[in-house]
């Protein structure tokens, strides 16, 4: 594999932080206040269910493609306009928003996380809440979650991409 | 409306919350939604092992351990002042599958015959969460994002390679949980 191509895949991957400002420590809170309401939505829409995700893959219900779609409608009306509008941040910096380049990896990979989101019940977002919530024995899914992150990274060499 | 709060909330409020968030994290600066990439950041915090992958400034994108840690609390607060103690509605189709398998348990957000210590030292329950999560954390990486970065911030930039990640995402599921699951359930 070509130097460039793992580059690709990199900023693909991690490592995309636009904002070429620097802001004391603090100013990151106002991440924390977005991340509360998520994880108040998680709870709440009870996105965070095994029983919901189940139904999904199973088609029994329409909750979780109805949150995704609506989720999905709304951020793309939102990229949209702030492009079209040329929005900026908050500190006046413009918004860039680096493109996914294509790589085999979002087949397999892809499946794998499918495999691991069928049997967990949750994506890494919702792991997070189920800490929240009380779900103590979810911090064994989360460490074997980064464990399998470290591997990939341990193996990703010798991976087809 | 406190009761309105304390009842589930129907899809449209939780899919237009969390559609907000993508211009929120672009609009509050320049951040692009993606959970999964926290795992990798904890990996080149806490155990870069001089891997390739896990070399790069990690502190730099500390603004989402600070989001992580929004979403705990969020949840938090939400199962201590929000709830009530209504059981979760189950599908009665799931109801009888997982009955099959001794699941009859449907007070709480995860089934406790699979998702507790106690479950981790039974076969299925070792395989749900710790074979499960090693999926979760090797697949998103692989994949370079997760249900946040792919399937939410990547389709509403109209990335097609998302769109390739989300459906394998969804076909991966829909045949672990239609085909492999029901043997893994029965161990």
């Amino acid at each position: 594999m070509n130097n460039e191509r793992v580059q690709n895949i990199d900023s693909n991957t991690a490592c995309v932080n636009a904002s070429e400002q620097q802001h004391p420590g603090w100013y990151n809170l106002k991440y924390t206040l977005v991340g509360i309401i998520f994880g108040i939505v998680f709870v709440k829409a009870e996105i965070i269910s095994w029983f919901r995700i189940q139904e999904m893959f199973r088609l029994q219900s329409f909750h979780m493609f109805g949150v995704i779609g609506t989720a999905v409608i709304v951020g793309a009306i939102s990229v949209f306009l702030i492009k079209k509008f040329n929005v900026k941040t908050i500190h006046g910096e413009e918004i860039k928003i680096a493109d996914k380049t294509f790589n085999k990896g979002q087949i397999y990979g892809g499946l794998l996380f499918g495999f691991g989101w069928a049997l967990t019940g949750a994506c890494p977002g919702p792991l997070f809440a189920h800490i929240g919530a009380g779900f103590y024995a979810i911090l064994v899914v989360i460490l074997s979650a980064i464990a399998g992150t470290w591997t990939y990274g341990y193996f990703k060499e010798k991976l087809p991409h | 409306m406190i009761e309105q709060i304390q009842q589930p909330w129907p899809w449209y409020v939780a899919g237009i919350l969390i559609g907000l968030i993508v211009p929120a994290l672009l609009i509050l600066g320049n951040k692009t939604f993606g959970i999964s990439s926290n795992l990798r950041h904890v990996c080149a915090a806490c155990f870069p092992a001089d891997i390739k992958f896990f070399k790069y400034d990690w502190k730099k994108e500390i603004w989402n351990f600070f989001f992580v840690g929004g979403i705990f609390l969020g949840a938090f607060l939400a199962n201590q002042y929000l709830m009530t103690t209504a059981s979760i509605i189950v599908d009665p189709a799931l109801q009888s599958e997982l009955a099959q398998y001794g699941i009859t348990n449907f007070n709480y957000m995860l089934p406790p015959e699979l998702f507790s210590f106690e479950a981790l030292i039974t076969v299925r329950g070792f395989i749900m969460m710790v074979v499960g999560g090693f999926l979760v954390g090797f697949g998103t990486r692989y994949a370079g994002g997760c249900t946040s970065g792919h399937a939410i911030m990547g389709l509403s930039n109209l990335q097609w390679p998302s769109l390739v990640a989300t459906i394998c995402f969804m076909a991966g599921g829909f045949l672990m949980a239609n085909i492999i699951l029901p043997w893994i359930l029965s161990l």
